[in-house]
Formats: structure tokens, sequence, C-alpha cells
């Protein structure tokens, strides 16, 4: 089933009366989810994504825009008549039902001429069970089972109606760190045999990375970029996504385009002067001094790259971790803190004047050598990690 | 390390709760057991009968007269009477004429009361969780008979249910048929002889079931509702999205998740039942009945009323009729926890 | 797994909307009414006291009874006053609510307190015999208390302080209150004890300082709690007060019950009942939450 967003919006008033105003949790968000995919959305907590899969659910009615699933416009249906299957946070499983009864009460609900009988409840209930791999635990309460017992459980209930559409609320954020790679994994598979459209929300990127078709990045109720996931980490639109891709997280340095070329700490420092502008308000005429930019002064710092068709501006250079190659030669110098060996390669952890992350984390091939005993460490920089934002703006802007 | 010295000083603190305590309630304890089975042989008085009814004689054959009677303060101040151990105390309260008719009196208004209350409160409650708008002043409102004197609105349901001028044999004849009957007349129902002289047992029953529920209610509701509340939200949003109507969310989702506060509100709901007194002083007066009924033992008298009708005579029966009555809320409250235990889920 | 659920027509998309629309208009209308019926039966009998409370005897015998007083007659209250002579049993019952509750708070407090941070030999014994008391029915410590009270020699003595003591001195000490003190106590962390014995600070100092005031909350609902308490008292002052010391329910129901036939002053009888019930409006209305926070843990009644 596809799945189709459309200006879709939501507003909370605010909570604090006596401000007043509105809180905008969801602005404009207009995506399609292709039939059969998995979806992430993505977000620091409050960018509105739990919103967003609540208003696909029909608990939350939008304030603007509409629902699509098909053709079918559901908008103003309420959640009893959308056919979703819902899987919670903290899974909502019925503590006084045992496993059994929590998978078939949803199937207990079927009226007119999709009752189902006992036998086939039963069957039911059991395959979607198997699917999750639960069904030697059919008699328990949710009391008696693990974390990841019970998300399965919860996912379970939601999939025995074969629902239209899955929706998973932070499925892995009540596990603990080993159960989270599994279960991921098992999300994935369980997705894939179904074929059902999912949608599921997370503020943890690596998860989403993972194990998604599609990723939908968002922050502050605004959708920064949607695509497949290596597309957005190999591409990111903006600072903000950059960021919030990647582990160890993308390096963040100040720096400056001069000429057509990039400079890692440079600056473009604009040259005021001190003008007595004439203004026109009504008949009389006043006159006022006003600083006014009359020219710039170029600060050089270490040029890494050639960037043409950029103009003179300032700018946030992210570069990956993977981006960095040790280069006696290299152009970019940095102060070695300390070097982690992790095996398969090794990370270099070093600080720079111009990074605005306190240290300046770089992945090298272990094949490499690395000269502890030296202070510093010169690198250059492989183009296609390296992304380059306007310092105003923060967009991306492409070379 | 707890040293000498802090011990001194925490028993110092406690000084005062502890004489009171002493005093006014461990004594209690000590003193209203051996009170209950304490009698003496009063020789001035009729024979005493064997369980054939025959006089109790002694070996010769000689009629033994006098009887057991039970302990009482004025005996044991006079200071000539010897005490010894007996169960007469309590074979007196079993025999009293309308001791059944106060086990029935109990019976009666616990099984009528508890239910209905507890599934009005839970109604209430349920519905008040489910609107927003003017949900704080419904709230209030059904509070208020929480924080009211139960003697003094008795005497307003008293007022409500009275009939001016009463005659017994027609009612229709009456000076006022007072405002209950006549908003029952408005659809259509005949006039109903409550509380006057004249009036059946039903009918009282009916007056006091009705005025104990409008009193058991707020407690109900607050405990209900306070449940409610501290319900997950993501229950009921679960069974919506499963597309549960609400009658079954209602008893497969919202009564179970409840299960441990109804257990809570029915279990306070008996023990107060068997000590039903005030609500019926309220209404009735201390007479316990409508006036003109029975002579011997009230017709609505109650093991509490029974209690302090004998304090100031025969404390001994009084201290095995409390001690009849601490069993039974004993024995009515383990079968309460037994029962919810298989009914409450968690 | 495959099978999905029927795809809706635009005509079937229109009907469930509409459909889920009314359900819930009707339900909520449903809902409203049932609260509102409710909340009027609730009601009823207090509108039904003042109302009554302000018609003349004659307009009260009519046979159909009137909801609103076609004249209104304060003269009811003065009657009341007069005729239960209220004010001494407001003034008694004044006395007796501000003493007890008074002494009853300081014994709660440095009970709790004990309780709650001292270390003594069977403290958990102690407080275990405590609760266990909470069980028995208080008809159980009735009857003792009166023979205590007995060879006292306060039962029905007309002497002032024998006459409020016998009404106050036995429910001083409240388990129920010491519980719930305690659990407040014990929620206050025992690092702010250990730093203020490190300071120097008597325990008493730091009862006063520190605990009493994180607790306030408990207090006033146990002051309201043991005030409506000594308002609501009904059975205990009949049984051992001398005449003259008798709380305001008790005059209450005296005054007014009248011996068999003879029909009550029924709108007197009314406006003494309101005059009663007021003072625990007014505490309702400004202490709600203290009342309703004390109650949903009690469970008990005054």
């Amino acid at each position: 089933m596809k799945v189709e967003l459309r200006n879709l919006t939501k507003i909370f008033p605010s909570r604090n009366k006596k401000v007043g105003g509105e809180v905008i949790a969801v602005n404009d968000f207009t995506f399609t989810i292709p039939d059969g995919t998995l979806v992430g959305l993505l977000g620091p907590s409050g960018c509105g994504k739990s919103t967003t899969l609540y208003m696909i659910s029909g608990l939350q009615k939008p304030s603007g825009g509409q629902i699509f699933f098909g053709d079918e416009d559901v908008t103003t249906l309420s959640p009893e008549n959308r056919g979703v299957g819902l899987v919670f946070q903290n899974y909502a499983l019925y503590p006084h039902m045992t496993v059994k009864q929590n998978i078939m009460f949803p199937l207990q609900n079927l009226r007119g001429k999709d009752k189902l009988t006992k036998q086939e409840m039963l069957e039911r209930a059991y395959e979607a069970a198997k699917l999750v791999q639960i069904d030697e635990l059919m008699d328990r309460k949710p009391s008696e089972l693990s974390g990841g017992q019970q998300q399965r459980v919860a996912i379970a209930r939601a999939l025995v109606k074969m629902p239209r559409v899955l929706l998973l609320d932070e499925p892995l954020s009540n596990l603990d760190a080993r159960l989270r790679l599994q279960t991921r994994e098992e999300i994935r598979r369980i997705q894939k045999e179904t074929g059902i459209t999912t949608v599921f929300v997370t503020h943890d990127q690596e998860e989403a990375m993972s194990i998604s078709d599609m990723i939908v990045v968002m922050k502050l109720g605004v959708v920064q970029q949607v695509g497949a996931p290596q597309e957005i980490y190999d591409n990111p639109i903006n600072l903000f996504v950059a960021k919030f891709l990647g582990t160890p997280p993308i390096n963040v340095f100040k720096g400056c385009i001069h000429d057509g070329k990039l400079y890692i700490g440079g600056e473009i420092v604009p040259i005021t002067e001190e003008v007595e502008v004439e203004n026109n308000e009504g008949e009389e005429v006043q006159t006022t001094v006003e600083n006014v930019v009359v020219g710039y002064n170029f600060v050089p710092g270490e040029c890494v790259l050639d960037t043409p068709g950029i103009e003179d501006k300032n700018v946030y250079i992210g570069v990956r971790p993977e981006g960095f190659v040790i280069d006696e030669n290299g152009p970019m110098t940095c102060n070695v803190s300390s070097v982690e060996v992790m095996g398969r390669d090794m990370s270099v952890v070093s600080t720079h004047d111009a990074s605005l992350n306190p240290f300046v984390r770089s992945i090298i091939n272990s094949d490499e050598r690395v000269n502890a005993a030296s202070p510093t460490i010169n690198y250059s920089l492989k183009p296609h990690k390296v992304f380059v934002f306007d310092a105003e703006t923060e967009e991306r802007l492409y070379f | 390390m707890v040293d000498s010295k802090h011990q001194w000083k925490a028993w110092l603190y406690l000084l005062p709760a502890i004489i009171l305590l002493l005093v006014f309630t461990v004594w209690p304890i000590i003193n209203t057991v051996r009170m209950s089975f304490t009698v003496y042989w009063d020789e001035t008085d009729v024979a005493g009968y064997d369980e054939n009814g025959m006089p109790l004689t002694d070996e010769n054959g000689k009629v033994l007269w006098g009887r057991y009677k039970g302990y009482s303060i004025a005996e044991e101040l006079g200071g000539e009477r010897e005490f010894e151990f007996g169960l007469n105390n309590f074979k007196e309260v079993v025999k009293t004429d309308g001791f059944w008719q106060i086990m029935k009196n109990t019976v009666i208004l616990c099984i009528l009361t508890v239910p209905i209350s507890t599934f009005l409160a839970l109604l209430i409650a349920v519905c008040l969780n489910a609107i927003r708008p003017l949900r704080r002043l419904l709230q209030t409102i059904f509070f208020l008979p929480y924080v009211t004197n139960s003697i003094a609105i008795g005497m307003v349901f008293a007022a409500m249910f009275n009939i001016v001028g009463v005659n017994p044999s027609n009612l229709d004849q009456s000076t006022s048929l007072g405002i209950i009957n006549a908003v029952l007349g408005w659809f259509g129902a005949d006039p109903i002889n409550w509380i006057n002289q004249g009036s059946t047992y039903g009918a009282n029953i009916a007056v006091m079931v009705i005025y104990i529920v409008w009193n058991a209610l707020p407690f109900k509701i607050l405990i209900l509702l306070g449940g409610l509340q501290s319900v997950n939200k993501q229950y009921y949003d679960a069974a919506k999205v499963d597309s549960t109507p609400k009658w079954r969310v209602f008893t497969r989702v919202t009564v179970p998740l409840l299960s441990p506060m109804i257990a809570y509100v029915v279990i306070t709901g008996f023990i107060g039942g068997f000590k039903e007194y005030t609500s019926i002083v309220g209404i009735f007066g201390e007479k316990m009945q409508p006036p003109g009924a029975s002579v011997g033992v009230p017709r609505l008298q109650t093991m509490v009323g029974y209690i302090y009708d004998n304090l100031g005579n025969a404390e001994g029966i009084a201290s095995a009729a409390a001690i009849i009555l601490f069993a039974l809320i004993f024995v009515v409250t383990l079968i309460n926890l037994w029962v919810s235990k298989k009914k409450t889920h968690y | 797994m495959s099978k999905e659920m029927k795809v809706l027509t635009e005509k079937d998309l229109q009907q469930v909307t509409s459909r889920q629309k009314v359900t819930k208009v009707v339900s909520q209308v449903l809902l409203y009414l049932f609260l509102c019926t409710m909340a009027l039966i609730i009601i009823f009998p207090f509108y039904w006291m003042i109302i009554s409370s302000l018609k003349d005897l004659a307009e009260y015998r009519l046979s159909t009874p009137t909801l609103f007083p076609r004249e209104i007659h304060w003269y009811n209250y003065v009657k009341a006053f007069q005729k239960a002579e209220l004010l001494n049993l407001f003034k008694n019952t004044l006395i007796v609510g501000i003493v007890s509750t008074i002494l009853s708070l300081i014994i709660t407090i440095i009970t709790a307190f004990a309780f709650a941070r001292l270390e003594f030999k069977g403290k958990n014994a102690l407080f275990a015999a405590l609760l266990a008391t909470m069980m028995i029915p208080g008809e159980l410590f009735t009857i003792t208390n009166f023979i205590t009270i007995t060879k006292l020699g306060w039962y029905k003595s007309d002497d002032p302080i024998k006459g409020y003591a016998v009404l106050i001195v036995p429910f001083l000490v409240s388990v129920f209150y010491i519980y719930l003190l305690r659990q407040n106590f014990l929620q206050i962390p025992n690092e702010l004890y250990l730093a203020a014995k490190v300071d120097g600070t008597s325990d008493f100092k730091y009862l006063c300082k520190v605990m009493i005031p994180l607790s306030l909350p408990t207090l006033i609902s146990i002051t309201i709690l043991k005030m409506m308490g000594s308002w609501n008292s009904y059975v205990w002052p009949r049984l051992v007060a001398h005449k003259d010391f008798y709380l305001i329910t008790n005059g209450l129901r005296s005054a007014f019950t009248d011996a068999g036939s003879g029909e009550a002053d029924i709108p007197v009888q009314m406006a003494a009942v309101a005059v009663v019930s007021a003072p625990l409006f007014l505490v309702f209305i400004f202490l709600r939450k203290y009342i309703m926070k004390g109650v949903s843990r009690s469970g008990i009644k005054g």
C-alpha cells in the first residue's frame, strides 16, 4: 500500500497558556512512501517525527494537509477505520492478558463478514507469532517476558490483523545494545517477508541507516532531506543533515572560499567604513552615520581543495572521518591527541584551531602507519568526502 | 551504629504516642477480649436450664437457682462477684431476639449497596475520564457528599422521603407526600410510604440503600478516577488502532486494569457496610426504625447499634458482639482478598 | 500474510466518515447527559436542604411541594439557633476540633519522625504492630474506653476540663496519620539528614526546619481530616459527654428528633443542617486539593 502525505501540518496550541501562541510540530510535509518499503523517520527529539507517525495512524488529527493510503483519502478516518498496525514505544501490551490473548485481541474486534471463528483466530495468531518467533511463549504474561520478547509480541499484535500499513514508534529504544542489533535485523526480515509498507520513527541514525529503504530526516517539524540512506550520507543537503548522520560524526571546520579555492581556517573579513547617509523621511532630510561594507580582507588558512564555481564567502567545511588521507605533504596540519587502534582501522584523534568540534576524528586504514611520537600529523582530503556549507544559511554549496 | 544515647532519645519522641496507645488502643483490645469471655454466677436469679430445657440440678437432684450472667462494669466495681471464664456473653448475643434481624439488615445493606455503588462509581469515573470541558466542575460536584456530616444529610434525606401528616391507611389523605413521592408522581407512580409510621421494611431498606450509595459514591469515584488516570493512555490508543468497540475496551481493558482499585473499594465498602450505624441514625433517629414499628430490637438495628445499646449495662455482651463483628469483617475481607486475587490480573 | 484489507471506495469513505462523526457526537451527548443527570441527583439533597430552610411551615406542608419558595423566610435560621443552642454546640466543636488537632499534629509529627529517621531496637516490629491495630474496628476500642473514662470519673462530667478532655484525649493518636506522615518523611532524602548532622544540627531543629516544611501538604491534609472528624463525630460524645459539651452533630439530631408521632418543624431543622454543613463546604471549596489527596490515600471518613 502506497502512503502519500500531502502538505501535512500539525499545530499544537502552546502548553504555556500565559505566553499563548502555537507550536508547529509538523510543517508542510509532503512525501510519498512507495508500496512495500521500510521508511525511517529520523530526527532529534521534538522534531515532529512521532507526531507524523500518529497522524498516519489517525490517533492525531492533522491541522492541515491530507493523507492517502493508495488512492484513498484517509485524512478524516479515525484510527479504527484505517487498518493500520501500530507498535508503541513501550509496547502497550495488556498486562492482564497472555501473549496469545494479546495477539488475538485485534482479531476479536473484527465484525460482519470479516468475523473469524475461534479456530481461524488461533491459526492467525500462531502464524503471526511464528513470524516473530515467539510461538513458544504464547501462554506467558507480558511481565514474564524480556524486553525483546515483549517487542516481538507487540509486532505480532500489530501484524496479526494484516494491516495496510505498519507503524513503529521508536521500536528499539527500550532494548539493550545487543538486542537492538538483533531486533533491527528481525524487523527488516519481517518487513521483507510480509511486504507491508512500514514506517518507523527513531532518533538513532545508525538504526535508521541500517535497515531503511528510505530515510526522512526531520528538524523542528520541517523535512530536511528524503532519500536512500547511503545517498543522504554521501550527499547531505545541509549542515544539519551532515552532522546528524554518521558515526563517528562528521568533522566541521570554519573556513572560507577565495578565488575558487577552499581554505580551512581562512576567513573573509568585511571592511566597513562609516558613511553619512541622507534619508528622506517626508519633507525633512536627515543624515545618519551607517557602517557600509566597502571591501573584503582575505585571511588565508590551509588551502585544501579547489572549489571552482563558488563565489568568495565564509563557509563551514564538513569532512567525514574517512575523508582524511595521511600525507606528509598534505595541506592540513593537526595536533595529535591520541591514536585509537580498532583492529580493521584506527582512529586518530587530534585538534585543529578551525574545528568546531573539540576533536578532529579521522578513520584511517590500519595499513597506514602513524608516527605516534610526532606531535603533528598532516592530511590531504578526499574531495567526495568534503562538503561545503554556506556559513549563513548552512545550505550545501556544490562544487 | 545504634548507640544507647540515641535509643533513649528515640523513645522520648515516642513516649506520648505510646502512653496514649497503651491506654486507648492496646488495653482496650486486651480488655475487650477479656470481658467478652468473662461471666459470673448469679445465684439470686432464676434457675439455669440445660440443653433439654430442664432446670439445672446438683448431683442430689436439687434445683440450682441462679444462672451465668455476662460481665458488666457495675458488677466489677461492686467488687462482690467472682468472675470466671465462660462463653455466655457470646451465647447471649446469638440468642438475642432479633440477632438474626440484625444480621439480615447488615447482609442486605452490604449486598445491595456495595455492588450498586461500585458499579455506578465505575461508570461515572469512566465517563468523567472521557470528557474534557466541565470535568473539574463535575468532579467537584461528585465529591460533595463526602464533605458532609452523615447525620445532617441523613436528616435532609429523611425530609425528602418524609410524608407530612401521614395517614398510613390511605397515603393520599396525608397532608403532603414529600418531594420524592411528588417526583415519582410525575412519572405516574403511586406514592410510597418510605419512612413514616406504617412503612414497610422493604421501603425502609430502599431509602437506606439510596442514602448509603449516595454517601459512598464520592470516595469510590475518587479512587477509581485516580486509578483510571494512572492507566497508561497508550493501552487505549492501542485498542483504538485495533478497532476495539467502546464496551469491549471497558470490559477487556479498563476493568481488568482497574481491578486492584475495584477490589480496594469493594473491600472498604464491605467493611463500611458491616459498621453501618450513623447513616441509619441520620434518617430514622436513634430509635433505628420508623415510628410505631416493632417493640423489641429495632427494625433497622445493626451490630454497631447493638454494641452501643449494651454499653452501660452489659459490657460483656457488647464486647462479645464487637468480637463477633471483628470476626465477620475479618472473614469477609479474607474472602474478598481471595476472590480479588483470582480476579485481579497482576 | 499478503492479503490486505479491502480498499474503500469514495462512497464507502463518505459513509464511514459521517458515521464516525455521528457516533462521536452521539456518544458525547450521552456521556454528558448521564453525568449531568447523576450530578443533579447528587446535588439535589443540598438544593432541597436550602430551599426547605427558606420556606415557612405552611408552604412546606403544601400537598404539592414547591421547587422554589414562594416567599423567602430567614427566620428559620433564627429559630434553629435558639432551639438547638447552635452557638454553644459550635463553641464546643471548635474547642474540641482545634485543641485535638493541634495536640494530635504534635504527637503525629514526633512519632512519625522517630519512626522515619531515628534508630532504635524493635522499630520495625513496633511499627508493624501499630499498623495491625488499624484493622480492628473502632467499636472494639470504644467499649473499653467507655469503661476507662468511667473509672477516670470523666463520664458525663460537667467540669469543663474533664468534659472536653473526654472528647479529645482518646483520639489524639491516629496510627493512620502517623503512617501517612512517616511515608512522607521517608521520601525526604536521607542525605539531607546526614548533611544536617555533619553541620551539627540537632534532630529537633532538623525536624522543624526541614522535615515539617517539606511535608506541609500532608500536614494540611491531616489537619483538615482531623477537623472534619471532630465536626462529624457523633457516637462517642453521645455516649460519654455531658449535655453541655455535646458536639454539633449530637445537638442536631437530638434537638429535632421528636417523639414518635409529632411532626417536626422541618424548615427549621433544614436551616440547622444548612448552618452545620456550611463550614464544611467552605473548607472544601478552598482546600479541595488537600482533602481529595488525603482521602484518596485513606478511605477513612473524618
